[in-house]
């Protein structure tokens, strides 16, 4: 802050301070004995009269009071333009003392945490109560307080990965988030409906579940051509793209022949949000190994 | 008795009420007019898109602003919660705030990036599907109606007007630019950008 806004903040907060110790001594001027508090205001209404009493000393001195406790209020705290107050208070520094001392009081435990190897870390009780939290405030919202997820997004509890299990894998996930990406039709553009329901019928095979036999002996050639790339020759799919199994029957899009038609045609786009930098790295440790628990 | 003077003179009296109470706005607001930390922008911060300027107007539109604050105060609580704590530099092209003043759901300051887009879809469409204790209300008719492309070079300009540094490329090309996109689209991008400034937690 400039000198000048700082003088005029400082003038205008100490003027109104000592302008209203001023308003309250001349107000009171002439009334302080008692035989003055006859005194009327000199009008009357149908015979009523109004007395010009002054105020009751509690009363008085109770203002008198917060006139000196503004002072000493603007002594201890910044109130004056660039005056930083005695006690040196921020904002700022309060928040950091609370963090330290809130680091000084977990950061140990949280430490030991995300220094112990995720399987280990999955059987401490103790680090999974606080993995529970940490997944109910960051998690739940999209895969649910019990962790089975929902439409378009992942089950995490039935040992079924998109993009693998693996303690490294699952940290990797949380830390730096996951983009899934399906091509509308796979790699195969000019497919018709024709090709489509076959290789909708195809995939449904993998499950035992298709609708027409045929359609779905036809669909191989489709699949060959449009999805190994990414779900394999045998439908496992590969984790390293996230390309789901399909083979095991377990849906993240919904199963019937009308989903999976829907989500060939149109393709899926689909996202786990980086948490690094949102959550400290002993965190997301905690969290990569409560996620580890839930199938392990 | 001289208080009589004031009481039977109106125009006197309105003149020391009005010298009263402009006390406190002198000193608290009018030196901000002028304050470098409230008038320069942090560091990267851009002005909105087209796209997301018309989403923040929707966030209006809808009211979301009386439900969700913008603002993360400096506690432990909150930047543990919700990232590190507002700092003025992130608002100067914001006109008006939409800081809030009330918490019905949680704070939105930095929940950019924080949900996949598919979610605020789905979440904006019906919130109890994915949270079930939610009392947010559904938004249903985002995903029918399209943006309003005709007036956004107006309102561009007005900002522009008012020092948001908008070129007068990117508000001539406004209108195209989000022409037949539908209100769901600007919601979104509007939130996913929402205090993606400051990035760090601490």
């Amino acid at each position: 802050m400039s000198t000048f806004w700082s003088i005029w903040v400082t003038v205008i907060v100490l003027g109104t301070v000592f302008g209203c110790w001023w308003l309250l001594w001349a107000t009171r001027k002439g009334q302080t004995t008692d035989t003055e508090t006859d005194r009327t205001m000199g009008h009357a209404f149908d015979g009523i009269e109004e007395y010009d009493n002054p105020l009751p000393k509690w009363w008085f001195y109770l203002f008198i009071a917060t006139c000196v406790f503004a002072l000493g209020y603007l002594a201890l705290y910044p109130g004056l333009g660039n005056y930083k107050g005695l006690l040196g208070w921020t904002s700022t520094n309060q928040w950091e003392a609370e963090v330290a001392e809130a680091d000084e009081k977990y950061g140990e435990i949280y430490a030991q945490y995300g220094n112990t190897a995720i399987p280990e870390l999955a059987q401490d009780e103790d680090a999974m109560k606080i993995g529970q939290r940490l997944f109910a405030n960051n998690c739940s919202v999209c895969h649910g307080t019990a962790a089975r997820g929902q439409v378009g997004f992942p089950n995490l509890t039935d040992d079924d990965w998109l993009w693998g299990g693996e303690p490294d894998q699952i940290l990797h996930s949380i830390a730096k988030g996951r983009n899934g990406n399906m091509t509308p039709k796979g790699v195969m553009p000019n497919m018709t409906n024709e090709q489509v329901d076959q290789v909708v019928n195809y995939v449904l095979s993998f499950s035992g579940r298709e609708l027409d036999a045929e359609a779905a002996k036809a669909g191989e050639q489709v699949f060959a051509q449009a999805c190994v790339a990414c779900h394999g020759a045998d439908g496992t799919g590969m984790a390293a793209m996230g390309a789901p199994n399909l083979t095991d029957n377990v849906w993240l899009y919904g199963s019937t022949y009308e989903w999976i038609k829907e989500t060939v045609v149109n393709g899926r786009q689909n996202q786990m949000p980086a948490q690094e930098g949102r959550l400290t790295d002993d965190q997301i440790q905690i969290l990569a190994a409560y996620v580890y628990s839930l199938s392990n | 008795m001289r208080h009589e003077i004031v009481e039977k003179n109106l125009g006197l009296m309105i003149v020391l009420i009005i010298f009263t109470i402009s006390g406190g706005f002198l000193a608290e607001v009018v030196p901000l007019f002028f304050h470098q930390q409230v008038n320069e922008p942090v560091e990267g911060l851009e002005p909105l898109s087209a796209l997301e300027l018309e989403g923040r107007d929707i966030y209006i539109r809808e009211g979301c602003h009386v439900c969700h604050t913008q603002q993360i105060r400096p506690f432990r609580a909150e930047t543990e919660r919700y990232g590190h704590y507002s700092v003025a530099g992130e608002f100067v092209y914001d006109r008006p705030f939409l800081w809030g003043s009330k918490r019905t759901g949680p704070d939105l300051a930095r929940v950019g990036g924080r949900y996949s887009d598919a979610w605020q879809r789905q979440h904006l469409y019906d919130p109890r599907s994915v949270v079930p204790e939610s009392n947010m209300p559904a938004f249903p008719w985002l995903f029918e109606n399209r943006v309003d492309h005709q007036s956004i070079e107006a309102r561009m300009s007005t900002l522009q007007t008012l020092g948001v540094p908008y070129t007068d490329e990117q508000v001539a090309k406004a209108s195209a630019d989000i022409e037949g996109k539908f209100e769901i689209e600007a919601l979104v991008a509007y939130l996913q950008q929402l205090g993606t400034v400051i990035s760090e937690k601490r």
